[in-house]
């Protein structure tokens, strides 16, 4: 069991601790974040009513464009120094280190979004029942950007303007995470209740969970070929 | 033993060799040379497993490595170009990575006695950006030196940026692991001290 682990627990622990050594990556991230946030008050106006009803969108469009921002750094550096090959020539399965890789970019750049976005809420006057399915929803739906993301991030990876096409390949992609990220706080603020949305959003992650690694892998070896 | 027979390589629409066969016994070793441009990294990596030839197959004990991946990683140790170092971290987490990476359980007393082995017993702590050309490359060729059993070694340009000491090191714990009977696979422009001459592969002759 724990020889299995291995290559898992030594990438997790590795690009957490390099998260933590690079963390200006990461507050670049986070800023970047409450600022796209905090610009759309000064762009629609200050109607309390108004910003209470797009608040729940607004954030999660921001929560996506950041995780976008954030992705090709998931496998960049690695690719670069040589780690990636290293890493496909363990014998230990691909799809292992994969997962760990993208929960640790998760805990990385997702964790402090989920964190930081009822604070942010709090500045549309969301109101405070919501801010829980608020955080339910990002905590649900951002991993589910971050699985599919890495796919788009392995696809692109040492190519020329890769960021750019990073975008279109996984936006579209992202478009079902936002429906129902955003629908479950409108539609526990309607009184219908949020349950449908956060199932589905939990139904997502666990397929993501189940394909996204594997599509990823795949990927991988294609890109260092 | 390694064994490829009828191997081709296509780079981009150019096929840079083909009709390629060669035969490594246990013991031996085997110096792939030629001109640059003449596929000789393509050809490591293909017998790595890491790219797929254009036609031919690998086979290592009699096993076809493209059936059987995962045991035959597990007897490769492969040094590329890049040296696998993370600027961030330091040359010891660089190796303990890597080691664990490959799968290797490895006590950090044998990490910490390799790099002090290679001379970079004062850079232990420090991060690996601050190292010089010659020092990163000591630190990815620091797996050598564990002392695990990993039967075939391919490394591609190892003599790359050292000192003439460090050459002859390397180049006696290459020639050791062949004397008990393991396989080593290399590329060098340079000429390095081996007990006994490695056989010659001129990727120049099977040039398509």
């Amino acid at each position: 069991m724990s020889r299995t682990l291995g290559p898992f627990a030594a990438v997790l622990r590795r690009d957490l601790l390099l998260a933590w050594r690079g963390r200006a990556d990461v507050l670049v991230t986070l800023a970047f974040f409450v600022v796209v946030v905090c610009l759309f008050p000064f762009g629609v106006g200050a109607e309390t009513n108004q910003l209470r009803s797009i608040a729940p969108g607004v954030l999660w469009v921001a929560a996506l464009l950041a995780t976008l921002l954030s992705l090709h750094r998931l496998f960049a550096q690695d690719h670069a120094d040589g780690t990636l090959e290293q890493l496909l020539l363990s014998p230990e399965p691909t799809v292992l280190w994969v997962v760990a890789k993208i929960v640790a970019h998760w805990i990385a750049t997702g964790m402090p979004l989920v964190l930081v976005a009822p604070a942010l809420a709090l500045l549309f006057d969301v109101e405070q029942g919501a801010l829980g399915v608020l955080v339910l929803s990002l905590a649900l739906g951002t991993p589910i950007l971050a699985l599919l993301g890495a796919v788009g991030a392995a696809l692109t990876l040492g190519l020329r303007g890769g960021g750019m096409l990073l975008a279109l390949l996984v936006l579209p992609l992202f478009v079902p995470v936002l429906i129902f990220g955003a629908g479950a706080v409108d539609s526990h603020l309607s009184g219908t209740g949020a349950d449908a949305h956060i199932l589905l959003l939990g139904g997502g992650l666990l397929g993501a969970l189940a394909l996204a690694p594997v599509a990823c892998a795949a990927a991988l070896r294609i890109a260092v070929e | 033993m390694l064994y490829a027979a009828d191997l081709a390589c296509l780079k981009g629409d150019r096929l840079l060799f083909r009709g390629l066969s060669l035969q490594v016994a246990p013991g031996a070793m085997l110096r792939i040379a030629g001109p640059n441009g003449f596929g000789k990294t393509s050809l490591l990596r293909i017998l790595c497993g890491l790219a797929h030839p254009e036609a031919g197959e690998i086979r290592w004990n009699g096993r076809s490595i493209a059936s059987d991946r995962e045991s035959f990683h597990r007897t490769l140790l492969y040094l590329g170009h890049a040296p696998a170092l993370n600027d961030l971290l330091t040359p010891l987490e660089n190796l303990r990575f890597a080691c664990a990476a490959a799968g290797d359980d490895v006590d950090e007393d044998v990490c910490v006695d390799a790099l002090v082995r290679i001379g970079l017993a004062d850079q232990l702590d420090l991060p690996a950006r601050v190292l010089s050309q010659g020092q990163r490359r000591r630190v990815g060729l620091a797996r050598l030196f564990l002392g695990i059993r990993r039967s075939l070694w391919v490394l591609d340009e190892p003599f790359t940026a050292l000192d003439a000491a460090a050459v002859a090191d390397l180049a006696t714990t290459l020639s050791d692991h062949c004397a008990a009977g393991g396989v080593v696979i290399l590329t060098t422009h340079q000429d390095a001290p081996f007990a006994v001459p490695p056989t010659v592969l001129d990727l120049s002759e099977v040039a398509a």
